[in-house]
């Protein structure tokens, strides 16, 4: 008795601190302030800025849409955009082969925890980092890749960066090896957690190792797979660092990227009007596709086992 | 499976290991040779002596100053992005109001956005009060960009943290404060760790924010730097070696200790998204 009013007293005391207004807004309003005023409020202006006529110093004009309109027409924005699309289709083909890694060594390899860290490193570099060595790996005469090509006889190869037929190819194998660990190391979390008893009832009932991996597991970790496609497509889109780089977009706008594209008109050809309405563009078509990707790789039931 | 199987499961996970491994191993080897062995020489084999020199070459012609600025930004963003999304996780989960949910939502929006969208807008603010070429432009929007991503991996453990621990507190008479500051951030020991590591990925390793925001030498951290550098050195392949493995071994060296937190924090940053 004497007990649980003293635990009412302590569950009211308790509710009046935990529901105290200023306490609240106390503990909130550090990071929503930084929130809201470095993230949503440039995010509304960008929009904003983008029916300006401006180079970022003197007075605004406004103009309108014309700055959207020109966007919808200009073909260099649509090439960019296009780049970007390619990288994120490469990015969503590769998930296929990290998945065939992953399921290897999740079928009880020893060592594949160290195997794992190891594939992990390059995703803790920077994209400058990363960028730098392989245009070193590029280097026509000295790069290891071509000292290995002339090696095994290819007396002439490619000039891989400079080459535009070639160079979006050539940029996509660093973004591959950068987030090779990555998605391995997601995959191979949802792979463990697959229960052994189910693996072992279809050895069983005489399933293969590759029924078992394409009828068992791959149906089982349906739902981070398609968490992953999302997660490649939009941050293809969003590529920016590695290329600016490597390329800076070129060699003639044969690299360019939507980031790339507006990055360059606000900063290298000071038109913040033009170059804020190509990023809000950036944003809206970020927008759109995860919602569209969402919805076409959405699973219909949650898996429970 | 039969021995075959398994020898050539582990050959495809090794020539995936030597993939990733390799053009590392190379950049090191090249770090601490001379030009004429580099374009000489095969490329994996060891310097005929090891060049150090290049490494304090660079060091003293200015990556020193860099790797300072790189060190205390990076240092000083993770405290307040830690602290801030401690707080604001804290309220959210634990604390009894409204519009906690439509708060939370706005901040995981925060997750997705691309932040090119909005650069032009960020330099044109910080313009307006002359913070412009100040490392603190840079220190604030890193706080603000990292915290949704910080709070998303605090989020699961401020939701199992017990009840009782904290009615004990307020019977006891303990303030909030003292409460949040004594009893639920010690306990929020581990994710806060993991959030600390990989908010030093990301602080160590971002480029656009200080490639915009920042022009003078003394403020810039390593990934603009090295940039610049790599420029001066075009052709000397031992000095750029040099910078970049200096560039990338701090967090090597964190991923070598902390090579769980790294794990954990990268599964939980992106498997909840």
């Amino acid at each position: 008795m004497s007990l649980s009013i003293f635990q009412n007293m302590g569950l009211n005391a308790m509710n009046k601190v935990m529901s105290n207004k200023l306490h609240i807004a106390l503990y909130i309003a550090p990071a929503l302030l930084l929130v809201s005023v470095l993230v949503f409020i440039p995010l509304i202006l960008s929009g904003y800025y983008g029916l300006m006529d401006w180079d970022g110093i003197g007075a605004k004009t406004f103009i309108g849409l014309e700055n959207y309109i020109t966007g919808i027409q200009d073909s260099k924005f649509w090439d960019s955009a296009l780049h970007s699309f390619l990288l994120a289709v490469f990015s969503t083909l590769s998930l296929a082969i990290y998945l065939a890694v992953s399921i290897i060594l999740a079928s009880k390899i020893k060592g594949a925890d160290l195997l794992r860290k190891i594939y992990l490193i390059p995703m803790l570099l920077s994209s400058v980092a990363i960028a730098q060595l392989w245009i070193k790996v590029y280097n026509p005469s000295s790069g290891i890749l071509n000292t290995f090509l002339r090696s095994i006889g290819i007396e002439e190869p490619p000039n891989w960066l400079a080459d535009p037929t070639i160079v979006l190819f050539a940029i996509f194998i660093p973004i591959l090896w950068q987030y090779a660990g990555f998605y391995i190391l997601i995959y191979y979390a949802a792979l463990k957690n697959i229960p052994e008893s189910l693996i072992e009832a279809a050895r069983i009932d005489g399933a293969t190792p590759f029924q078992i991996a394409t009828r068992i597991k791959l149906p089982l970790i349906k739902e981070v797979v398609s968490v992953t496609i999302v997660l490649a497509i939009v941050g293809s889109l969003k590529y920016f660092d590695l290329i600016y780089v490597m390329t800076a977009g070129g060699p003639n706008g044969a690299s360019e990227v939507m980031a790339s594209y507006m990055y360059k008109l606000a900063f290298n050809s000071y038109n913040f009007g033009y170059g804020s309405a190509i990023g809000f563009l950036l944003l809206i078509i970020t927008m759109i596709v995860t919602v569209i990707v969402r919805k076409l790789t959405a699973t219909k039931e949650r898996i429970e086992y | 499976m039969n021995r075959i199987g398994y020898f050539f499961l582990y050959l495809a996970l090794i020539v995936v290991a030597m993939f990733q491994i390799l053009p590392l191993i190379w950049l090191f080897i090249f770090s601490l040779k001379d030009n004429r062995e580099i374009f000489a020489g095969s490329p994996f084999a060891l310097p005929s002596e090891f060049r150090w020199e290049n490494y304090v070459k660079v060091w003293d012609g200015g990556i020193g100053v860099y790797f300072f600025n790189s060190v205390w930004i990076t240092v000083v963003a993770i405290i307040l992005t830690v602290l801030f999304a401690s707080m604001a996780t804290f309220a959210i989960t634990r604390m009894k109001w409204k519009l906690s949910g439509l708060v939370l939502g706005l901040f995981m929006i925060g997750l997705m956005i691309p932040i090119h969208s909005a650069l032009i807008p960020l330099y044109s603010m910080f313009m307006g009060v002359g913070m412009i070429d100040n490392p603190w432009s840079i220190v604030l929007t890193y706080t603000a960009y990292n915290l949704p991503i910080t709070m998303m991996i605090l989020l699961g453990f401020y939701y199992t943290l017990p009840k009782e621990v904290e009615e004990a507190a307020i019977i006891d008479g303990c303030s909030i404060h003292r409460m949040f500051f004594r009893i639920i951030l010690p306990m929020t020991t581990p994710v806060m760790a993991t959030t600390v590591v990989i908010n030093m990925i990301y602080n160590w390793n971002e480029f656009v924010f200080v490639n915009t925001f920042i022009s003078s030498e003394k403020y810039k951290t390593l990934t603009v730097g090295i940039q610049n550098f790599i420029g001066q050195y075009m052709t000397d392949w031992g000095a750029i070696g040099a910078t970049l493995i200096i560039s990338v071994l701090p967090i090597i060296i964190a991923f070598i200790f902390f090579s769980n937190k790294v794990v954990e924090g990268i599964s939980s940053s992106a498997v909840k998204g």
